[in-house]
């Protein structure tokens, strides 16, 4: 038994938070998310060149690296630090895991590579206007089979929608209900017929898209007819993903308040010293520790590809949404005004926050899947 | 990271599985795993029960091997504690003397206190309790009155001890002693270890709001004890007493959150069998209460691997304490919405509790288990440093936070 990082795990946290440090400080976050795309392409080339980020846990066979969900986690842990913003999560966290579940050698052969080698973003586009995460929300129907399939209708809240050259997009077949018939369909960002329109998001650190599909040529990923055991392992794992980057993002408040009721004075003493601040300071302790260790118990889980993962998943999705909504928010509350302006950067936290519970199903909805999935 | 056995933590999974199948039969069987460090919910078979645990070394499991253990690593220990309650065993009666007593007495004891008391322990025939909290020594522990002086090779003791768990059933008493007169607060204090057994000292037990009594209060006038049974040194006491609350919130939380998962499990049968299952805030709430308990496994787990790694106790370990015990209360409540309108009555004949008797024998005001768990978890907030201490704790000590000016 050992729940701990390796020391080769340990250095690579390190070099990604400082890459994080100096590449993507709160003045960067603040300008990319003021930007249509939302993202640098240097720093996009950097990330695959210099640290091998977006190659971590493809197979090598595939041009990857052949690392696991723990070392993936520890990078998005970071990322969610830092704020990053990229594409990463939507390339790495959705479409990579979707293409390995679902596609063939020969896809998975084709389509890695090039996001390996940071040459291709990609995504998943899975929700609808209906804003559901489970099977019944997926009403989009996809025409034909193998390399001549056409798709139309909508999908929204595609993350990165507007800028992935990749867009695995998520369909069923024609009079097909619940989980049956779902399948996996790769289509070229630039598709003819494909009209992207990005969206104006909350939380501005992460960008999203509609995507609008008439009589859009597609090939299908895989076995198109019986997708959805893959697309539920994909979206759990990515549920993994998402748990481990909210961590990240919990510890840096939880630090923010911890430094701020140390040298903020009021009544002649600091903040930190009345019981008001500390004990709300040693909750979000509680909280960020647990929501660690659910992520990263998860992330073993995702790594060995067990059968605990899909309660994993949940539980993990559903506690680390919790804790780092309500450590963003604690984390306004403790830097009183100052925490409420739009210079300091409490918000860009409190939104991301909010924006990560809501993605892939918020805290209420994974704990109904729980509920199912330990047979309550 | 990795969760699975390595060839020795298997061959120990084995060892302790096939002496569980071979030992666990009769009355050890059917008592099940009932009970719990303060309920004597079938007391003397499970005083049965630990002596055979005793005698072939699985209490005293950490303890080295020259004084009788076994000297196992965290992994085993966490092997036998998930065995242990995968077998529905008996609760342990012997927390107090080996979970609490023992690590501290083998951190600070000498040779000769080590082979006087550990054998005891081991063989079940001396338990002990823990005089800690006194009427106005709760919170603020350091505020102890009761008073030793030495007279000659032995100590006089008087004062009075509070919420002195089973008191009633112990030997002997570990108890934090002002020993230098006019001291105050950590200063002057003395870890005595106290027989029970004379005419000094007196318990009274305390009906709690659960109707019964596994607290106490304990009355030294003029108790005696030698000077030989001082746990560490003489005006040392209050760093030896902190030691033991390490232990108690430490690495106690292993079978305790195995106990903790078959609560859970029974509410949620109940929940089926009720039709309470149906409702979509109990079912969260169920998922929740499912999601807290693996957590608190996640982090005992983390803890003790980082405990094993750097030697010291990380912060995920002061959280401990206040995790479980909020994680119990709300549990506790979850059950009465889940028992519904039954929850309103008891099932026994109507009265009020007598004050004279302990334990949760046959008498008036007899919860069943669902509703034990509801009541009994307020006083887990509040018993070993309370909630708000441990925020306190957690807030200067972990995060470095400034304290309150004096």
């Amino acid at each position: 038994m050992n729940f701990a990082f390796t020391e080769e795990q340990d250095q690579l946290r390190e070099a990604v938070r400082r890459f994080m440090e100096t590449k993507s400080d709160e003045k960067e976050v603040r300008r990319l998310m003021e930007t249509t795309e939302g993202y640098d392409s240097a720093l996009w080339a950097q990330m695959a060149n210099e640290l091998g980020l977006q190659s971590l846990h493809i197979p090598e066979e595939y041009g990857g690296q052949g690392f696991t969900f723990i070392e993936l986690g520890i990078v998005l842990e970071e990322m969610g630090r830092a704020l990053l913003c990229s594409p990463y999560f939507s390339t790495v966290g959705l479409a990579v895991n979707a293409i390995l579940n679902a596609g063939s050698a020969d896809q998975k052969a084709a389509l890695l590579p090039g996001i390996a080698a940071g040459e291709t973003i990609a995504t998943l586009a899975f929700t609808e206007p209906n804003g559901r995460w489970d099977a019944d929300g997926i009403t989009m129907e996809a025409k034909g089979s193998g390399d001549s399939v056409t798709l139309d209708g909508t999908k929204m809240y595609v993350i990165d929608g507007h800028i992935a050259n990749t867009v695995v997009v998520v369909a069923r077949q024609a009079g097909t209900t619940g989980e049956a018939g779902i399948g996996f369909y790769v289509v070229d960002g630039d598709a003819a017929g494909l009209t992207r329109t990005p969206l104006a998001t909350m939380d501005q650190t992460r960008k999203q898209a509609k995507l609008e599909f008439s009589g859009v040529k597609a090939t299908a990923l895989g076995d198109s007819s019986n997708g959805w055991a893959a697309l539920s392992k994909t979206l759990d794992q990515a549920a993994v993903c998402l748990a481990n980057e909210m961590v990240g993002g919990a510890q840096m408040v939880l630090d923010m308040s911890v430094e701020y009721a140390k040298v903020r004075v009021q009544f002649g003493r600091p903040i930190g010293s009345f019981q008001a601040i500390k004990h709300k300071c040693a909750d979000m302790l509680l909280e960020v520790e647990s929501a660690k260790s659910a992520a990263y118990y998860a992330a073993w889980a995702a790594a060995e590809d067990n059968d605990e993962l899909p309660v994993v998943a949940s539980l993990a999705k559903a506690y680390c949404s919790d804790a780092y909504f309500h450590a963003t928010a604690e984390n306004i509350q403790i830097h009183g005004g100052i925490g409420f302006t739009w210079e300091h950067p409490a918000h860009l936290y409190f939104k991301r926050a909010k924006s990560s519970e809501i993605l892939l199903g918020d805290a209420t909805y994974h704990r109904e899947l729980l509920a199912q999935r330990i047979g309550i | 990271m990795d969760f699975t056995d390595s060839p020795v933590e298997a061959a120990f999974r084995v060892e302790i599985k096939e002496w569980l199948s071979e030992n666990l039969k009769g009355e050890f069987a059917e008592l099940g795993g009932r009970g719990g460090p303060a309920d004597e919910h079938g007391w003397d078979i499970r005083i049965a029960w630990e002596k055979l645990l005793g005698k072939d070394r699985w209490l005293g499991l950490t303890w080295p091997i020259e004084y009788g253990g076994r000297n196992a690593s965290f992994s085993e220990q966490i092997i036998f504690s998930e065995e242990y309650a995968l077998a529905n065993a008996p609760a342990r009666v012997s927390f107090f003397g080996e979970g609490l007593f023992a690590p501290t007495l083998l951190a600070y004891g000498t040779d000769e206190q080590k082979r006087r008391f550990l054998p005891k322990i081991q063989s079940v025939e001396e338990l002990w309790c823990q005089g800690y909290s006194e009427p106005d020594a709760g919170s603020d522990l350091a505020n102890v009155q009761t008073k030793g002086v030495r007279d000659g090779d032995q100590w006089i003791v008087n004062g009075q001890k509070v919420w002195t768990t089973l008191a009633h059933r112990a030997q002997w008493c570990f108890c934090i002693t002002r020993t230098e007169p006019d001291s105050q607060g950590h200063r002057g204090l003395s870890y005595l270890l106290i027989p029970m057994d004379q005419p000094g000292v007196e318990v009274r037990p305390l009906v709690q709001i659960t109707g019964t009594a596994e607290f106490n209060e304990v009355f030294f006038t003029d108790a005696r004890t030698d000077t030989a049974n001082v746990l560490g040194e003489v005006g040392d006491g209050w760093k030896v007493a902190m030691a033991t609350l390490g232990f108690e919130r430490g690495t106690a939380f292993l079978s305790q959150q195995l106990a903790f998962v078959r609560e859970l499990e029974e509410i949620i049968t109940l929940a089926q069998s009720n039709g309470a299952a149906t409702n979509p805030i109990i079912r969260a709430e169920l998922a929740d209460s499912y999601v807290g308990v693996q957590i608190m496994k996640y982090n005992g787990l983390r803890m003790l691997t980082s405990l094993v790694k750097s030697g010291v106790l990380g912060p995920e370990a002061s959280i401990g304490k206040l995790y479980w015990s909020s994680w119990h209360r709300t549990l506790g409540e979850r059950a009465m919405r889940v028992m519904g309108t039954a929850a309103i009555l008891i099932d026994s004949a109507p009265g009020v509790p007598s004050s004279d008797e302990h334990g949760s024998g046959s008498r008036a005001y007899d919860l069943n288990e669902l509703q034990r768990i509801f009541m009994f978890s307020r006083s887990e907030t509040i018993y070993a440093g309370s909630s708000e201490i441990q925020r306190n704790i957690i807030g200067e000590r972990v995060l470095g936070l400034p304290r309150e000016p004096k």
